[in-house]
């Protein structure tokens, strides 16, 4: 029940916005999400955009990946 | 693409791996209730990547697959009614009723129209003002929030021929089921889009009942990996928790704005889900407010005595309690291009998951 | 003509429809033997083994970025006797058209399909025209069938019975071009896109794979049902086993994108300008090579191979290292909330 896509917003006119996801523009419905801003990420769900994508946890995740593969990397030296 | 590439990264899927198979040293059995979920399990292959101690359960996460045969068979009934336009997403097209389907329906005359959103029924109906425009509400959480502006917006528009049936169900009631039905489940790979709207606090009561772990999961394999990774280091340190693995999109008070249209729309109701039977407040109904665009209310119909299919056994393939293969149907009568079951139509249910890539 | 738009008429035998026909149809296809406007064209085919095949082309929309019913009418056909290992040579066309159709949106179709069939240096040499009642067919449908030769040493290509283990899996360029194209023309959920159809004739590559020393084994154009189900087929029909790469395959990212939107898979989304073969993994490096020099062949890739386990099913090794297996698709694709 869960395809949505991050898509990023590219133009917003009064509660619809541009959402481009790898080049596919798409106009989603900001009814849901408040203080969305143009080159934000949100997630688009069934025409909707239902939250915006934190960067900054996104590379907290990622960079908890690098660390453990270094980690793993200099255990092995 | 951003935030899809990074989470599909052969490395870190490599190294998550690593983990998983170093730290899950006894068997456990994690279960995934978001059709989402199954789906992208069985696309990237993941179950050919864990270790032998980890069994991964397809629960009722797919809306199509616990949505009643007699939802469709009504839904049928309304497609056969004069002047009226069914709008529906495609999951639901060709999900087998008692006699018929929308698909069948379809080929026969009646005005059946994929959407990709209820904006687009909504508009259907502005444009079809002779016409009654039936939007067939389906989806957990996620979609609930888009049924409910859409709703709201025929509302504020004054808009004469749009009706929902809505078959919106919420996923708690289902997860408690599970573990009082005696299914063995040690924890949950919890769905990561009803998250971003619910937050975390439906889920507090399941570990502190049931002892199991909870861990809400994005959708690339590096989210399910890193998820798989928590549970099973909850397991092995005998901590029993609700914990965010999809944290660039899950916050623990979710979508307030979505959860508010939810309740400014929908009231709950005790609903029919196929394998279960009635759960109590599991459904999501219109409430009186909205009357006027409720199909149930507003639009009557004869349908059809719903016969159930025998032999079919999605109802506890959907528990997790049997694989597809177990099913005496799976393969034989029931296939991807002849399903019999719900489990099988639908893309994201188990046995059409189990038929198309794993056979 | 005076008619800005098809009349019954015009599918009745009598003046109108010569008047089309000669206005239209004879005067874009321009060759001899269609201007001889026999019941039959007689065509002087001196060889051994002549391929026929068959296809009709029911597009909705009948326009769409990067061609249009026509277009496809010739180049689907062209591509059936192509991949075959023939050199094709003559097509049929025959239209059925709803009353009331644009006389000028016909002559465009008409225009692209002589357009093509110039470039792939075949000749639309026969056809024939109905016209049905408003709302009995949907604008155009058209049916075209065609004729080529092949030579002996090719007659196992359509079947693969020469392919062994180790030979190589080859695709001309990128997947789910064509049927994104459509589904975003469709004007289903008001995407914007810049995706073209892939639409083409890919007898000249084809041609110059054949003739230039690499050795295929098999050749099947990737159309309804994509490279997802051509290759399921392929090792089920011959009892192999297919083992493919996913970060070989080619997607273009606009495509992509539109793929993860609506929740459908490039492996089974429609193409009209691709070609999976089968080579011998000595030609393979060398089949590559051919094919870049082709504005067609430009994005060609290596993306699998014959393997010895797994018999009778083609796997795909996920982008992620996982495993699985490709199936063939059952009925249609359709844009999924979950």
């Amino acid at each position: 029940m869960c395809l949505s896509i991050p898509g990023k917003v590219i133009s917003i006119n009064n509660d619809m916005a541009t959402v481009s996801v790898g080049g596919t523009e798409y106009e989603a419905s900001l009814q849901l999400l408040d203080d969305v801003t143009t080159n934000d990420y949100v997630l688009i769900h069934t025409g909707f955009a239902i939250q915006k994508i934190s960067e900054e946890e996104a590379l907290e995740t990622l960079k908890l990946f690098k660390e453990l593969g270094e980690i793993e990397n200099s255990t092995e030296e | 693409m951003k935030y899809i590439d990074e989470f599909r990264d052969k490395q870190i899927v490599e190294l998550l791996v690593e983990k998983i198979s170093l730290i899950a040293t006894r068997e456990m059995a994690f279960m995934e209730v978001c059709g989402g979920h199954t789906w992208a399990i069985q696309k990237f292959g993941i179950p050919s990547l864990l270790p032998k101690t980890i069994k991964l359960l397809s629960g009722p996460g797919c809306p199509v697959c616990v949505t009643s045969k007699s939802y469709i068979d009504q839904a049928v009934a309304y497609s056969r009614l004069p002047d009226t336009i069914i709008t529906t997403f495609g999951d639901l097209i060709r999900v087998p009723g008692s006699t018929s389907s929308l698909n069948v329906e379809k080929s026969r005359g009646a005005d059946v129209r994929i959407v990709y959103s209820i904006l687009d029924a909504l508009q259907i109906a502005r444009s079809n003002p002779t016409k009654k425009v039936i939007f067939l509400g389906i989806g957990f959480e996620t979609t609930a929030p888009p049924t409910a502006a859409g709703i709201i917006n025929a509302a504020k528009e004054n808009l004469k021929n749009f009706f929902v049936f809505s078959a919106h169900k919420i996923m708690p009631p289902a997860m408690e089921a599970l573990i009082d039905e005696g299914v063995t489940i040690n924890g949950y790979i919890a769905p990561g889009h009803v998250s971003v709207i619910t937050g975390t606090s439906i889920y507090e009561d399941l570990p502190k009942k049931f002892r199991v772990g909870c861990v809400i999961s994005g959708f690339e394999p590096v989210d399910m990996l890193q998820s798989i990774y928590m549970l099973a280091k909850q397991i092995m340190e005998n901590r029993f928790e609700v914990e965010i693995q999809y944290k660039r999109a899950v916050t623990p008070q979710g979508n307030i704005k979505a959860q508010e249209a939810m309740r400014e729309v929908f009231a709950l109701r005790n609903d029919w889900w196929r394998g279960f039977g009635i759960l109590n407040n599991s459904g999501l109904c219109i409430n009186e407010k909205y009357a006027d665009y409720d199909a149930e209310r507003m639009i009557p119909v004869e349908v059809e005595e719903t016969k159930e299919e025998k032999g079919c056994i999605c109802g506890e393939i959907l528990k997790g309690l049997k694989n597809p293969s177990q099913c005496k149907l799976f393969g034989k009568v029931c296939t991807s291009s002849n399903p019999v079951g719900a489990c099988m139509v639908s893309h994201e249910g188990a046995c059409n998951a189990y038929f198309r890539f794993s056979k | 003509m005076m008619e800005k738009n098809i009349l019954l008429g015009h599918g009745s035998g009598g003046k109108l429809s010569n008047e089309l026909i000669k206005n239209l149809f004879v005067k874009h296809f321009a060759n001899p033997i269609l201007s001889q406007q026999t019941d039959s064209a007689i065509l002087a085919i001196d060889h051994q083994n002549i391929t026929l095949t068959t296809d009709s082309y029911v597009v909705d929309p009948i326009f769409f970025p990067g061609g249009n019913i026509g277009k496809l009418a010739v180049c689907g056909t062209v591509n059936d006797l192509a991949v075959s290992g023939a050199t094709p040579m003559y097509l049929s066309a025959s239209f059925i058209i709803e009353e009331g159709f644009s006389i000028s949106d016909l002559e465009q179709i008409v225009i692209s399909m002589a357009s093509e069939a110039k470039n792939a240096g075949v000749k639309i040499v026969t056809g024939d025209t109905k016209v049905v009642n408003r709302g009995q067919c949907d604008k155009v449908f058209i049916n075209t069938s065609g004729v080529g030769v092949i030579d002996q040493k090719f007659l196992p290509i359509s079947t693969g019975s020469r392919i062994s283990v180790g030979d190589a899996v080859i695709i001309n360029g990128t997947i789910a071009d064509h049927g994104m194209t459509i589904m975003a023309a469709r004007n289903f959920g008001s995407f914007k896109t810049n995706i073209l159809s892939d639409c083409a004739c890919l007898n000249h590559l084809i041609k110059e794979i054949l003739t230039e020393g690499c050795d295929v084994k098999f050749m099947r154009d990737a159309t309804r049902g994509g490279i997802g189900t051509v290759l399921s087929e392929l090792a089920s029909q011959n009892g192999i086993g297919i083992e493919i790469d996913e970060s070989k395959v080619p997607v273009n990212k606009a495509v992509k994108g539109i793929c993860e939107l609506l929740g459908f898979d490039p492996f089974y989304v429609a193409n009209e300008g691709k070609v999976v073969v089968v080579v011998d993994s000595k030609s393979a490096a060398k089949a590559i090579d051919i094919m870049k020099k082709n504005p067609l062949g430009k994005d060609a890739a290596i993306i699998g191979e014959v393997i010895d386990t797994h018999q009778g099913k083609a796997i795909l090794k996920t982008s992620i290292g996982g495993k699985r297996i490709i199936d063939t698709l059952a009925g249609e694709q359709l844009p999924r909330i979950c």
